[in-house]
């Protein structure tokens, strides 16, 4: 197995926990990892971007090659968007719809999310709704993740157990919170996959 | 065995600490911060068993650990890679006293500039130095390669570069761990004058220097880590340097038919590179910076073979290389890109909400209305970001602590009043010299220090300057009455524009200290104290 996944979103608001959940499954399930990231300039409200990639066989490049990735989960709207030329023919984009908006020349939200509906092979759920039913809309995040698991091929309980050990110093509630948020966005996804 | 994920900066701090280092110094620099984090973090520092700190600079950073080396003990410095240009004068003086424990400074280069001012290539200083350069080609490598680099460095007697890339620093990759080494003892160099760079004395030792190449040759080529993959295609030969291997094989999963060579150690061992060059029609070379050992193949003349890469257009000149281009170097196809869509709008890093360097422009700029655009000067640090949109505060910066001293050129030359903006711990790291410099002379500027208690940029690390400011502006000189602590927020807005304004008519040297906690670290500092209750609580609960 191979995946190559591209995570998109704003400075706080969690890429790297959804990178560091998949890379910890990922190793534990003796998987080969590479997951690249941008820190220092990019974290002040700028747009930040990681590149997982996960496969049986030894990962070579850092960096997905443009119009590679298997899949784009955007934890915001117009940032999946962003790095949609790095996306294969078929590949899936999978994306939360609550614009995060810190600019003032942030594009009408209605555009944006026409050219998410335009794709022929996408996921967009409110996650920041989602997360907030559940207890937190901390955990939007992990609701996006759960939506990309679907396409992503590792074992739920793999991912629980990472959510266990990243989330552990806070709290068990924190924990299953994210448990759950996990499941709520592998829901989504399913709804969509077996429509 | 042990195994985790991490990042490319960490599995360095691992190597190192798994190497029996006792010693680590490090200014923070994106890419290279994570290392000293790492090790702040780790049981052998947090038990007393390894030293790591935070420091002033690169330079006293690395003088730090060329005293721990002096007394027998394995160190490390880190830094990125323009904080090897304020370290450069021991860095260019260590080769030639040779070290008692072994010595490793690891630099972060930054090609593409994600958060750096240029990219200069750390491996032009290596070879400058004439030390050995390490140069992994993944995050393994860099773990691997710490036992050997301490091992090298105490039986060549030379300190030991290490020198990585963004990509590789802040990538993570799962890390298998070797044996642990033990500490050194204490114990001082056996020649009592090694350390002595009297002329002299020098003179010997460099001599001993120069006589060390070829040894340092030699293990480049016998150590392992320059790998010779044969090929039988030989029409083209392949030579790589770090993590472009990993761009090349990316581009060939079921294996490639060109014969390569692997440097990931410097200096270039000849006799590998006589091997490819000799068995093959030309040669492409892909390096992960500048073209350093491009220019040494093409020679002055550039008369041999025909040799593809940054220097002939086969690849860009500048930036970082990725799996794409290195495609089409090698005359692959590369998938159809499908544009970005138009609606997708950049979004630049800017100052978080509730900064306190939000407010201290917004004071600046309005008194600086009255005297015209082009008279701030600023530095290195997150209050860089006021360059950009809607503050547009700044009008330079170049490296660290150049606001003030710029500030002072152009007051000299009559550009009156003169602004320098820049941050607490950029101010210990390089302003200090240049304020006694303006109080010596007199000059007409005003320096605004944003005391924020912290390192910002880089992700919060402890500054030196904390708690120290009034009392080192006043005793470089600065009168006592021209040091002026300001709040910066909102309530306080008009009293400070009124102390700015009257700081900037005084024609001598001003100190302006807005003060407040940055945002960062204040909202972590509560989070972490919530989360310890909780925590606590829900023990109590339980027993």
């Amino acid at each position: 197995m191979k995946r190559d996944i591209v995570l998109g979103g704003v400075g706080g608001q969690g890429i790297l926990t959804i990178a560091a959940t998949i890379g910890t499954a990922a190793v534990n399930n003796n998987l080969y990892l590479k997951q690249s990231e941008i820190h220092g300039m990019s974290q002040r409200g700028g747009d930040v971007m990681s590149n997982i990639r996960i496969s049986s066989n030894e990962v070579f490049s850092d960096l997905i090659p443009e119009g590679k990735a298997d899949l784009i989960i955007g934890v915001e709207p117009m940032e999946a968007l962003r790095h949609f030329k790095m996306l294969k023919p078929g590949g899936w984009l999978i994306t939360n719809q609550k614009p995060f908006i810190n600019i003032k020349n942030y594009p009408e939200l209605d555009d944006v999310l026409a050219q998410v509906d335009a794709l022929e092979n996408h996921i967009m759920i409110d996650a920041d709704s989602i997360a907030k039913d559940l207890g937190s809309v901390k955990a939007a995040n992990i609701v996006m993740l759960g939506a990309g698991i679907p396409f992503i091929g590792l074992d739920v309980k793999m991912l629980e157990d990472a959510l266990g050990v990243l989330f552990g110093r806070k709290g068990q509630d924190v924990v299953d919170l994210n448990i759950k948020a996990l499941h709520a966005g592998i829901e989504e996804a399913n709804k969509v996959i077996n429509k | 065995m042990q195994k985790a994920v991490l990042l490319g900066d960490e599995a360095i701090a691992q190597g190192a600490l798994d190497a029996g280092v006792s010693a680590v110094y490090a200014y923070p620099g994106t890419p290279s911060t994570e290392i000293n984090e790492y090790v702040l973090r780790s049981k052998e520092h947090r038990n007393g068993d390894v030293v790591a700190t935070w420091t002033t600079n690169e330079k006293t950073s690395m003088e730090m650990a060329i005293g721990a080396s002096y007394v027998g003990k394995r160190a490390l410095v880190t830094m990125k890679h323009v904080g090897l240009n304020v370290a450069a004068d021991p860095f260019m003086n260590v080769p030639i006293t040779g070290v008692n424990g072994g010595l490793v400074i690891v630099v972060a280069d930054d090609p593409s500039m994600h958060s750096s001012q240029n990219e200069q290539d750390s491996r032009y200083y290596g070879l400058f130095a004439q030390i050995p350069i390490l140069e992994p080609v993944n995050q393994q490598m860099a773990y691997d390669m710490m036992p050997y680099a301490y091992e090298m460095s105490e039986r060549l007697n030379a300190p030991v570069m290490m020198r990585i890339t963004t990509r590789l620093a802040h990538s993570r990759a799962g890390i298998t761990f070797g044996k642990k080494t033990k500490q050194n003892e204490l114990s001082l160099p056996k020649n009592r004058k090694q350390f002595i760079l009297l002329p002299s004395i020098a003179r010997v030792q460099y001599k001993d220097l120069l006589n060390n190449w070829p040894n340092l040759i030699n293990e480049s080529e016998t150590a392992g880590y320059n790998k010779y993959f044969e090929g039988k295609d030989k029409s083209k030969g392949i030579i790589t340097t770090g993590i472009a291997y990993n761009y090349l094989m990316e581009n060939y999963p079921e294996g490639i038919d060109f014969p390569i060579l692997q440097i990931a150690q410097y200096p270039l061992p000849k006799k590998m590179i006589q091997k490819i060059y000799d068995e093959c029609g030309s040669i492409t070379v892909f390096e992960e910076g500048a073209p350093v050992l491009e220019e040494g193949l093409r020679g002055v003349l550039n008369n041999g073979k025909t040799i593809n890469g940054r220097l002939d257009g086969t690849l860009p000149r500048d930036g970082e290389l990725n799996p794409n281009l290195v495609a089409i170097a090698m005359g692959l196809s590369v998938p159809e890109i499908s544009a970005t869509p138009e609606v997708v709008t950049a979004r630049p890093p800017a100052l978080c909400a509730g900064c306190p360097h939000t407010d201290s422009y917004t004071a600046l700029n309005m008194v600086m209305e009255a005297h015209g655009d082009g008279r701030v000067f600023s530095d290195i640090g997150c209050y860089t970001l006021a360059a950009l949109a809607p503050l547009e505060s700044i009008n330079t910066t170049v490296d660290m602590g150049a606001s003030i001293t710029m500030a002072k050129g152009a007051a000299d030359m009559g550009l009156i009043p003169s602004v320098a903006v820049i941050g607490d711990s950029t101010f210990t790291h390089s302003g200090m010299t240049g304020l006694l410099d303006a109080v010596n002379s007199k000059s007409s500027i005003t320096v605004m220090i944003l005391d924020n208690f912290t390192t910002g940029m880089t992700g919060g690390q402890h500054s030196q300057a904390t708690g120290k400011l009034e009392a080192i502006c006043e005793g470089l000189g600065v009168e006592k009455e021209h040091i002026r602590v300001l709040n910066p927020i909102k309530k306080y807005h008009d009293d400070n524009t009124k102390i700015m304004k009257a700081e900037l008519a005084y024609m001598g040297v001003s100190v302006i200290i807005p003060r407040r906690e940055c945002v960062i670290t204040l909202n972590a500092r509560l989070r972490a104290a919530k989360n310890k209750r909780k925590l606590e609580k829900a023990n109590k609960e339980n027993n």
